[in-house]
């Protein structure tokens, strides 16, 4: 988002913000303490609009639902721009002072009047314009987001729609008003924040940029190729063409977590050498030349992970791993010895210090003051600086700090790609529930009373046509694969809409139907619009 | 406004860009003859601790609204007929208030006692140390006369149990599942006189009630009534060793939200799992996979 990966507001501005949008986010579930910020701020008398195919538990909270139809979401935003910019409803200082490509934008939102949107959202007029109109007079607001904008071909598009909305009305850069992306795993955010992007070093720093690059080579003494490297999604496709063809997997599972598994599988077993390092022997593990059994970083080690609102926070070890295993950090060591002698074995807090020489935004969080204040939020360049609460204060600056105004963008719709038809007339979306997680390696770990194992959700008047009830086995298929399945009906989903998770892999394989279609920019790949099949299973007789 | 029909409620405007800072102004109260300040809003129990005076809570916690059910906070306030809960009374200025008269320090007693003699507060530490300070006697009401919490202990899965012979009705699981911060609504007080009982609803069992294994309940209850079974069960068995055990803060494994963790381990173990209350992410909350979602780093083959 204008040159920072990170969400641009505090958890705490939610809870005085006026008008919440949950757009592809059903935060009840898979963020339930992020979402005590948005129900606290929903007490104090903030709005909520949840757009979400589903009904979902998030929507359940909301004011106004747009159930919009899967895949549609530049439709409906670029649906709410031309509302707003066709009613004078836009923040004109604001795109004068701080924004530029405002023609070029409008000009692309020709096609998006209202009758359009609502044919091609499916969302009735009124909907769609309350949305724009509620966004755009509020004093603040924030659209928050998680993967039902991100899980698309468009992906990265479709968090430029959202983007340009808040160059509109200036819902960006002050407190109580912003971009929030919630992050779905524990340090995705930190990940980013420590390079592990391929166009970026540590701190979110251009690789392409021959100064930043120059810096880093002269701290490390090194040569950095200066070329982006490859995202997990190209990484696939270059083992599709031979070049790649040694992989070191650290804590990751694609074994079950990529779409079209069968496809991924198959490539994962054709590498001349498959590395994995994780705490368990999972299905990737089980791929592999070789194992090195590590530690659970967020309980049997020393570190740091950064939340979604920048906060860079300390996890520390409570307990002794099991066996042979050891902290991650020690391993990558260990081998870096192996490579460069006298490499040696830094601590964590070591490596941190190093870390914050070459990286301004984390330059001024010393392991003493995250402990002191719990976590600080970058950027937060030096000791006596206070960390971070929002990003993009600069928008707003009489001289926007010497940087270039935000550029709106124009973006194209796109439906989805594996297209509904008569062989496979009903569309499946994927997600997270709220006890289980991904691809249940850890969730799998503990009894939870409420977990209703692998199912999948239907419409009442979808399941009445197929003649299917609750417990019902079906065997589902997608354009690459079939597997059983069992139904639930389920009326919050609307008609032609199933829902699913991937959390148990190991008895529904459901990343077999899902298609490997991915974003270009992004690398994430479409898990959230598979077209399939249902066909009751025949009850076996009863004649034994 | 043209296409809607819905009308938004009048709000204040804050001020573009600005954080809303309330403007507080301080009061000046009188604590056993100390005078101390507060902000304008706090409560008396806010000023008596200012003033350096320890006061018993019950149903008062940091992150739930008090509703007033325990009475043991009491303090004298000049003026007032009777007395007061510290806990929720606003402080104002000029307030004159004695935490250690006859009639307050009787009171508590009294109220400790009844507490004492119809809950088993036995595994309630703070509890058990206000009874020794205020010298209450729980042998002190005949038994044949008195009526005793003597509810079996409901065990209906393998995250939480309750106790409800411990139980003092303070309600904090009922404002922690409610209004104060998860808003599920799976349990409410039930019932009539000696018969109230924190319930789900109809009384049907945990996992068929609107529960979604939070535990934000257990964190809040004083007494033990709500017990992780994990501590249950080490109880049980006569392994539940807090002295033996290390409380170390980290980070939740799951979501991007990063909720603060206190693991605590006995013998290499995590048998429970808190959050601390004054941490700005968390507030004490959890979700069932912070709270119950560790177990995975000790499913370890028994040796």
């Amino acid at each position: 988002m204008f040159g920072a990966g990170g969400g641009t507001v505090s958890y705490e501005e939610i809870e005085t913000t006026d008008l919440i949008i949950m757009w592809g986010s059903n935060a009840r579930e898979a963020h339930p303490i992020f979402f005590h910020h948005a129900l606290a701020g929903i007490r104090n008398g903030a709005k909520m609009i949840s757009v979400d195919p589903r009904r979902s538990q998030t929507a359940k909270f909301a004011d106004l639902w747009l159930g919009l139809n899967v895949g549609t979401d530049i439709a409906l935003a670029n649906g709410v721009g031309r509302y707003i910019l066709d009613h004078d409803l836009q923040n004109d200082d604001f795109i004068a002072h701080s924004t530029q490509g405002i023609d070029a934008y409008r000009d692309s939102l020709e096609e998006w009047t209202l009758a359009r949107t609502a044919e091609v959202t499916g969302l009735p007029e009124y909907a769609i314009a309350e949305l724009a109109e509620a966004y755009a007079t509020a004093e603040s607001a924030q659209i928050c987001w998680t993967l039902g904008i991100t899980e698309h071909h468009t992906g990265a598009e479709n968090v430029m729609a959202l983007c340009n909305l808040a160059l509109l009305t200036g819902h960006v850069g002050r407190y109580g008003s912003g971009l929030v992306p919630v992050r779905g795993q524990n340090n995705v955010q930190g990940g980013g924040d420590m390079g592990a992007l391929p166009n970026k070093l540590t701190g979110f720093q251009d690789i392409e940029d021959d100064e930043i690059r120059a810096k880093f080579e002269a701290a490390w003494e090194c040569t950095i190729p200066a070329k982006p490297g490859k995202h997990l999604t190209l990484m696939f496709e270059a083992m599709e063409t031979g070049e790649l063809t040694t992989i070191f997997c650290i804590g990751e599972n694609p074994a079950d977590s990529e779409a079209d598994i069968n496809h991924a599988r198959k490539l994962l077993e054709g590498l001349d050498m498959l590395v994995v390092q994780d705490i368990f022997l999972t299905r990737t593990a089980e791929l592999a030349d070789v194992v090195l059994p590590a530690s659970a970083g967020w309980a049997e080690t020393e570190g740091t992970v950064t939340n979604s609102e920048r906060r860079v926070q300390r996890s520390r070890k409570a307990l002794d791993p099991p066996g042979e295993a050891k902290d991650d950090l020690e391993i990558i060591n260990l081998i870096a010895e192996r490579m460069a002698p006298g490499w040696g074995n830094p601590t964590a807090e070591e490596m941190w210090d190093e870390l914050r020489t070459v990286s301004p935004m984390h330059g001024g969080m010393s392991w003493e003051r995250l402990e002191e204040h719990g976590g600080l939020q970058w950027p937060c360049p030096t000791l006596d600086h206070p960390g971070t609460l929002f990003l993009h204060g600069w928008l707003w600056a009489d001289d926007l700090e010497g940087r270039e105004p935000a550029p709106f963008t124009v973006n194209v719709w796109r439906p989805h790609v594996d297209l509904i038809d008569e062989d496979f007339p009903l569309l499946m979306t994927t997600g997270r529930v709220l006890d289980s997680y991904n691809t249940g390696v850890q969730s799998d770990g503990y009894n939870s009373p409420i977990r209703s194992g692998e199912a999948l959700d239907m419409n009442p008047d979808d399941a009445a046509v197929l003649g299917v009830s609750t417990g019902s086995r079906v065997e589902v298929s997608s354009r690459r694969a079939t597997i059983d399945m069992t139904i639930r009906v389920q009326p919050d989903l609307p008609v032609g809409l199933t829902f699913t998770t991937y959390h148990f892999p190991d008895t529904t394989d459901t990343n077999q139907l899902t298609i490997e279609a991915w974003d270009k920019k992004s690398g994430t790949a479409e898990f959230k619009a598979t077209a399939i099949n249902v066909r009751p299973k025949v009850e076996a007789s009863n004649n034994a | 406004m043209t296409a809607t029909s819905r009308p938004s409620a009048e709000r204040p405007i804050s001020p573009v860009g600005e954080r809303q800072v309330a403007i507080r102004t301080k009061v000046t109260v009188s604590i056993d003859g100390t005078d101390v300040s507060v902000l304008e809003g706090q409560t008396v129990l806010d000023a008596c601790t200012a003033a350096g005076v320890d006061t018993p809570t019950i149903c008062y916690g940091p992150t739930v609204t008090p509703v007033n059910a325990c009475r043991v906070c009491v303090v004298e306030v000049e003026g007032s007929r009777t007395l007061v809960p510290s806990c929720s009374r606003p402080a104002e200025e000029g307030m004159v208030v004695t935490t250690d008269s006859d009639k307050v320090m009787h009171s508590r007693k009294m109220v400790l006692e009844f507490l004492g003699t119809s809950s088993d507060v036995s595994q309630a530490d703070d509890i058990m140390g206000w009874i020794d300070d205020y010298d209450a006697d729980l042998g002190r009401y005949d038994e044949a006369t008195t009526q005793r919490m003597t509810d079996e202990v409901k065990i209906e899965d393998d995250l939480y149990i309750r106790a409800y012979d411990r139980c003092v009705l303070c309600y904090k699981c009922v404002e922690a599942c409610g209004e104060d911060a998860q808003w599920t609504f799976a349990i409410a007080m039930s019932g009539r006189g000696f018969d109230s009982r924190i319930s789900t609803e109809f009384g049907v069992t945990l996992p068929d009630s609107a529960c979604v294994y939070c535990g934000n309940c257990v964190a809040v209850c004083p007494t033990n009534a709500l017990q992780f079974k994990t501590e249950f069960d080490l109880r049980k068995m006569a392994d539940w060793r807090p002295e033996d055990q290390t409380i170390t803060q980290t980070v939740c494994s799951y979501c991007g939200v990063g909720c603060n963790l206190d693991l605590h381990v006995q013998d290499n173990a995590i048998v429970k799992v808190t959050s601390p209350s004054d941490h700005s992410i968390t507030h004490g909350n959890l979700c069932v996979k912070g709270r119950f979602g560790y177990q995975y780093v000790q499913n370890r083959p028994s040796a």
